[in-house]
């Protein structure tokens, strides 16, 4: 968690290794494996998974055929073969009703004419497929009304076991009703200045982002 | 007083008449008449196809008034300077260069795997003389003979001037008159051979018909001239062209198409087009000038033009439609695709002049590389075209930062009761979206195809199944190199 501007989304695009973000110090470290030189395809086949805040959309490419190219390339990246066309459909039919799609989604092009709640579904939905090691969700509850961040939190939960590791990035405290986190990290001016548990935040949404200013000074 | 190459002229045509007066056609063949185009060269490409006079007659009009017409100018493209008397208005089948195909460029035979040619197929394309053993006619042949129980005719043009002159000489310049523009006329003087197709009364053609199965295709090229009539409530789909990159040592490919639809038939046109666009520097590509258009003369009588435009250095073409029948529809699907410095100026005419007709006008246009291209489209609907309609929707995608995209859409509406509606979009292929299919595993190019193909779909959907893989294929390795 942190306020604005403390440089949570450049964490984010600085591990999803996007090209306008260049490291000039420091290492990335995934499973002790260095991974500043690695591109996003290869980030991605090594088990990394960036939700984003906005979304973007792929105006008239199938939702269900960008998945398959995917989880396909992820595959390819770790030398297995590509996933068979029906196994496919069968879990990609399952996965679409937890995050509370209908199967008119199949149909669809890749967040073209999705509303927010929807977008940021889809991208709860891309994590449920492509099944990374660590996922970083980029304020994933931003925009969402009550039931499509149940649905979300759900989609995260059912995620959850003890081989993944999930980084959540938000501002607000509503999804943490819903999601218990393990460990809480406060970001500010791009450095970590705080770690603790649920009790932070309990503190933050009292005291807001100054008291820790005032605490760490 | 004759210049020097008028007289070596005249002397050549007085031999090979004298030749070809005693049947010594074998050597004919093997002839390439020398540079430069004037009557005595035409009289030679009739006499050797043995024509009858009343289409030596018509070239020869077409001849002369090819004479008195200059080369357009308007297009949005750079033209250099085309010399005529230096192109060769006769060549023999194509003399085969190469003995095997290691001795053709190692980047076309790449191209070629990767498209799944197989390899007798490679060579002819290639130019290496064919095996013997490979018998391509057999092929043809019961392809024919399917044909031949339903009455289609579906010959090369010479033939059907020999067999069918009543119904050649019917149609042949009905949709695009010899002083139609300057290349249908120069065509219409000089043209070599190509597709004649005849759908009888009430027949749907069994098959698609490909200008695969006429072999001597691969030979003609430089002035193709295509005929395809559809009677009363027949039905044809005909397949052009390929995916694999054909070279050809002429550079200017100025063909002409005739489509002509009766009472309730249609006839549906495929064209997948991957000309040899050039180097990275655009030297040595082919000049693709084509005039192409469908009469639909009947009532109810339907015509599409599907085309998939990737080669070429030059594309200059529009497919086009006359909807002279009530209740006609036309319809023009098209993606054009250039990269490096190729260019393209090519779009539809739909031309209303029955009552209810309908057009359909779908353009997609993928500029990148430091190519230009440009969607003309006209749509023209006559007083007399009452409850007329027509959709038209035009978009364009462009890849990189040197390259160009320009719509120039012309309309021109006579009748009140007329509907149009025109959409169109520009896009490009943000850096977002790539990192987006990034960040999930997919590489660039891997990427751009599935955006491509998106984009696409609307026109891809309209192809033969076969050549729709094929198109896709193609699209992909086509803008391979154009990332970044």
């Amino acid at each position: 968690m942190g306020p604005n501007g403390s440089g949570k989304s450049t964490l984010t695009n600085a591990i999803a290794g996007k090209d306008s973000y260049s490291i000039d110090k420091g290492e990335i470290l995934y499973n002790d494996k260095l991974i500043n030189d690695l591109n996003p395809e290869e980030r991605a086949g090594e088990g990394i998974f960036v939700s984003f805040q906005y979304p973007i959309s792929l105006p008239g490419v199938n939702n269900v055929y960008f998945l398959r190219e995917a989880v396909n390339s992820i595959r390819k990246y770790r030398n297995q073969d590509k996933v068979s066309s029906v196994k496919f459909m069968k879990k990609i039919k399952s996965k679409i009703k937890e995050v509370d799609f209908d199967e008119s989604f199949i149909n669809r092009a890749v967040n073209e004419g999705f509303s927010g709640g929807e977008k940021k579904r889809n991208e709860i939905l891309q994590l449920l497929m492509i099944e990374p090691e660590v996922a970083i969700l980029d304020e994933t509850d931003s925009g969402l009304d009550i039931d499509a961040l149940k649905t979300v939190a759900q989609g995260i939960n059912s995620y959850r076991n003890s081989k993944r590791s999930i980084i959540l990035i938000t501002h607000y405290q509503r999804i943490l009703d819903y999601l218990e986190p393990d460990q809480i990290h406060i970001l500010m001016d791009g450095r970590i200045v705080k770690k603790g548990g649920l009790e932070l935040v309990d503190t933050l949404e009292k005291k807001g982002y100054k008291w820790i200013t005032k605490d760490v000074s | 007083m004759k210049t020097k190459k008028e007289q070596e002229q005249a002397i050549l045509s007085e031999t090979l008449n004298k030749k070809y007066k005693y049947g010594f056609t074998t050597d004919i063949d093997q002839e390439t008449l020398p540079p430069g185009l004037n009557e005595d060269v035409i009289k030679i490409i009739s006499n050797k196809k043995e024509e009858p006079s009343w289409l030596l007659e018509w070239r020869l009009k077409a001849y002369r008034r090819w004479k008195k017409m200059k080369a357009p100018k308007w297009a949005e493209l750079t033209i250099p300077n085309i010399d005529y008397d230096s192109i060769s208005y006769f060549s023999a089948p194509k003399k085969k260069e190469y003995k095997s195909l290691d001795e053709v460029d190692p980047e076309l035979i790449k191209t070629y795997e990767k498209l799944g040619v197989p390899i007798h197929e490679q060579k002819m394309l290639a130019g290496v003389a064919v095996d013997a053993v490979f018998d391509s006619v057999s092929i043809a042949t019961t392809f024919k003979e399917d044909l031949a129980k339903v009455g289609v005719i579906f010959c090369s043009f010479s033939e059907a001037v020999k067999l069918y002159p009543k119904l050649v000489k019917k149609y042949l310049g009905t949709v695009v008159p010899i002083a139609d523009n300057y290349f249908a006329a120069l065509n219409a003087a000089v043209f070599s051979d190509g597709s004649f197709v005849y759908i009888p009364k009430g027949v749907k053609c069994p098959m698609e018909l490909s200008t695969y199965f006429r072999i001597n295709a691969l030979n003609t090229g430089q002035f193709e001239r295509t005929l395809i009539i559809a009677d009363n409530k027949s039905y044809v789909s005909y397949l052009e062209g390929c995916t694999a990159p054909m070279r050809d040592e002429n550079q200017l490919h100025a063909a002409v198409v005739e489509l002509v639809a009766l009472d309730e038939a249609e006839i549906k046109y495929s064209t997948v087009q991957n000309w040899y666009p050039g180097d990275k520097n655009g030297k040595g590509g082919i000049y693709n000038f084509v005039t192409k258009r469908g009469n639909c003369i009947g009532y109810k009588s339907k015509i599409s033009w599907t085309q998939i435009e990737t080669g070429s250095a030059i594309t200059w073409k529009y497919p086009s439609c006359i909807l002279k029948g009530d209740y006609s529809k036309g319809e023009f699907y098209s993606v054009a695709v250039t990269t490096n410095k190729q260019q393209a100026d090519t779009g539809t005419k739909m031309i209303h002049l029955g009552k209810n007709s309908k057009s359909t006008i779908i353009s997609k246009g993928i500029s990148a590389g430091n190519s230009c291209q440009s969607y003309r489209g006209e749509v023209k609907i006559n007083k007399n075209a009452s409850n007329a309609r027509n959709y038209s929707q035009c978009d364009s995608i462009l890849i990189g930062n040197e390259c160009s995209a320009h719509t120039f859409p012309y309309i021109d509406v006579q009748n009140e009761s007329s509907i149009m509606e025109h959409e169109a979009t520009t896009s490009n292929i943000s850096e977002e979206q790539l990192f987006y299919c990034n960040s999930r595993g997919i590489s660039t190019e891997g990427a751009i195809s599935l955006i491509v193909n998106g984009f696409c779909k609307q026109v891809f959907k309209k192809l033969p199944m076969e050549f729709a893989m094929e198109a896709q294929k193609l699209m992909e390795l086509t803008l391979e190199d154009s990332v970044g």
